[in-house]
């Protein structure tokens, strides 16, 4: 299946990739929703990870045998198969962060916003084409590709 | 500034106008202004501000923010109107009373002397002489650098007929159009490879500037002209066997007659090993090469490099456009170079003090006329071939300045113009929003070199297409008949004197 892939050399850690994901799962994808309107504003689901001048968009890999659908004790986490994308159905999940111990890549975040307990993570965007990340992204640091 | 200074605080050049509206305070425009004139405050009155006083220009937040909320404006405070005194020669005498100091830029000259291929007007074929459809017909864009035989003698072996004359080393090139000198250390390695790849791509070359040649980049040698320059940096056995050729630098179009200067902090791990200085040392190229004070020296040096790489290798000698670059430029042909490049005053330049930019050498396009037109009169104008280089445009100039008699040109500016720069001429402070200009670790992986190789790319394959196209409208089916051929251009709005010099007639004037 196709991943977005990270290109560290070239991420300039502008975090617009961040900002795009945010609008992508707002309500009605707009920016200005997103950003001034919405309550509460979206979490990005994928975080740029800066060392000095390292830097890089840490995606869900989306891993072949995914540590966090092992680790998941609800089932919450899961994949319909090889060639689709972990997601979560974050009315099963009930808070454990089981899974954001598991992932190897720091991919999945906590989401406690006004009051909600959930994990929260990449879902490689199903609405789009190209990843709104990787759309958004003005250095090409991030690809999209089968490898 | 200056304590009791409120003069460079508050005289700003540039506003950034934040419409608030817009804005969603995302800070990406904090992040990417590598002089931090964008600001976020977190106690009230909350939200993203700028310090104008910062402020250079460059446009980055601006192509960035991703509300496209931010307008970068001059600062429309005038002081009152002085046709001497304006703005600018003002706030250049405050800047420099602050500090005592010279006055640094970065780039071409910017001030407003004639520019001549503005006042060239070229020819087009109409009924008696037909002219030609580049999309149907093949046109020849094909150039070869390097001395030419006066006469070929030919002999023949078992019935064959076979070339007698030794042919001079050449250097091919698919468009006529190669990259100036930018070294390493002034541009980041990203921007070098980008530059090489292209070169390698379109079939022309790129010159390494005074830099060295990063060990990474000695794939792409034939692709590679390689300077030595009076530091000498990074000059080696290894340097001058894996290029296509040298060019000998002896002076630069932005700043003729003085030397470089890369501060000792810009010269880490890499740039260290590709100068072969120490880490932290600065990087000082004196004003003249210390061992050229006469044409005899000189031709010591060409052959010295002739005699090192084999005479496989054309040489080139690199000059700028001074008052006396003819005469200068048939020494230098005398002394056995094989290509003769002539930098204008409006060349770029990483850093140059601001005077020096601005008021010393002349303009390329007499230069070259001048030139050209002394080695033709003198007979030794097969002898090397001429790069034209500092201020070309666009692919008009490029044929202006083939018909006036160069072979090829360097291009620089156009390049960097290619990859993002936007001309805010702050490339001295080694801050270059765009990742251009710049070793700093932060700012040099914005320059993506892939995006960079395909933008170069993209430019020199439009520029080629408009070359031919001028040539089909001229009839001309190969650059080589279009060379020197000023019976093609015709000049307007200039006086006698100035069309004596470029050797053209004025628009209106048959054949
Ligand atoms: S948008 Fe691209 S360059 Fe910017 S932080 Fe994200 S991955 Fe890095
Ligand atoms: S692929 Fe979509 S969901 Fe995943 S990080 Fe990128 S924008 Fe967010
Ligand atoms: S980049 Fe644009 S939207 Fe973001 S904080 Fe700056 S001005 Fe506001
Ligand atoms: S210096 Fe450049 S990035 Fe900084 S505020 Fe000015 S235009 Fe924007
Ligand atoms: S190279 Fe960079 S610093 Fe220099 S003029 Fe261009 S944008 Fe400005």
């Amino acid at each position: 299946m196709k991943r977005v892939y990270p290109k560290e050399e070239v991420c300039m850690a502008c975090r617009l990739c961040e900002i795009a994901c945010i609008v992508e799962h707002s309500e009605y994808k707009d920016i200005f929703w997103a950003f001034r309107s919405e309550k509460p504003r979206q979490l990005p689901k994928t975080k740029v990870e800066e060392l000095g001048p390292l830097s890089f968009s840490a995606n869900c890999r989306h891993c072949k045998e995914p540590a966090c659908i092992e680790a998941c004790i609800t089932g919450a986490l899961y994949r319909t198969d090889e060639e689709h994308p972990v997601l979560i159905d974050k009315d099963r999940c009930v808070a454990c962060w089981m899974c954001i111990m598991a992932c190897p890549y720091g991919s999945i975040n906590r989401d406690e916003r006004n009051g909600t307990r959930h994990s929260t993570k990449c879902d490689l965007c199903p609405d789009k084409e190209i990843p709104a990340c990787v759309k958004a992204c003005p250095n090409r640091a991030l690809i999209y590709e089968e490898r | 500034m200056a304590v009791g200074d409120t003069r460079s605080s508050n005289f700003f050049d540039f506003i950034v106008d934040r419409d608030t509206e817009r804005c969603i305070e995302c800070l990406v425009c904090i992040q990417q202004c590598p002089y931090d004139a964008n600001i976020h405050r977190t106690v009230e009155p909350k939200g993203v501000v700028s310090d104008f006083a910062k402020c250079t220009g460059c446009h980055r937040c601006e192509a960035i923010c991703p509300t496209g909320c931010i307008t970068i404006r001059r600062n429309p405070s005038q002081f009152r109107e002085h046709d001497i005194w304006t703005d600018w020669h003002i706030k250049n005498l405050y800047k420099q009373t602050a500090t005592g100091g010279v006055l640094l830029t970065g780039s071409g000259n910017d001030y407003e002397y004639p520019i001549y291929w503005d006042h060239i007007l070229l020819d087009a074929c109409q009924v008696t002489n037909p002219s030609i459809d580049p999309l149907r017909e093949p046109m020849e864009l094909r150039t070869y650098l390097g001395s030419k035989p006066d006469k070929l003698e030919f002999e023949e072996k078992e019935g064959k007929i076979e070339l007698k004359t030794e042919l001079a080393p050449q250097l091919v090139l698919e468009v006529p159009v190669l990259f100036s000198a930018m070294s390493y250390g002034a541009i980041n390695l990203n921007l070098c490879e980008a530059l090489a790849r292209t070169a390698e791509a379109m079939g022309t070359l790129y010159n390494t500037g005074e830099g060295g040649l990063h060990k990474r980049l000695y794939r792409y040698g034939k692709n590679t002209i390689v300077q030595v320059a009076s530091g000498r940096f990074g000059v080696d056995i290894d340097y001058l066997s894996v290029a296509a050729a040298a060019e000998i630098k002896i002076g630069q179009g932005a700043k003729p007659g003085i030397g470089g200067h890369l501060p000792g902090e810009k010269v880490g791990e890499d740039v260290s090993k590709t100068r072969m200085i120490p880490i932290g040392t600065d990087a000082l190229s004196p004003a003249p090469q210390h061992d050229i004070y006469s044409i005899e020296d000189l031709k010591q040096l060409i052959f010295a490099i002739k005699e090192a790489t084999n005479y496989e290798k054309p040489v080139s000698v690199k000059i700028a456009a001074v008052h006396n670059s003819a005469a200068i430029a048939s020494g230098i042909v005398r002394a056995g170079a094989d290509i003769v490049a002539i930098d204008g005053f409006r060349g770029g330049t990483g850093a140059a003090p601001t005077m020096i930019r601005n008021n010393v050498g002349i303009p390329i396009e007499l230069a070259l006329a001048s030139v050209d037109q002394r080695l033709r009169d003198e007979g030794i104008r097969s002898h090397a071939s001429i790069i034209a280089a500092g201020g070309f445009r666009n692919s008009a100039d490029v044929v202006k300045a083939i018909a006036l008699g160069a072979d090829a040109v360097y291009i620089a500016t156009p390049a960097l113009i290619a990859v993002g720069c936007t001309m805010c001429q702050k490339c001295y402070t080694g801050k270059c929003p765009w990742g251009i200009t710049t070793n700093d670790p932060y700012l040099a992986k914005r320059l993506n070199p892939d995006i960079a190789t395909e933008q170069l790319i993209n430019l020199l394959r439009a520029w080629s297409r408009e070359i031919k196209e001028f040539m089909g409208a001229m009839g001309i089916n190969a650059i080589e008949s279009l060379r020197g051929n000023r019976e093609r251009l015709r000049g307007v709005n200039l006086t006698e004197r100035e069309l004596g010099i470029l050797g053209i007639k004025h628009a209106g004037e048959s054949w």
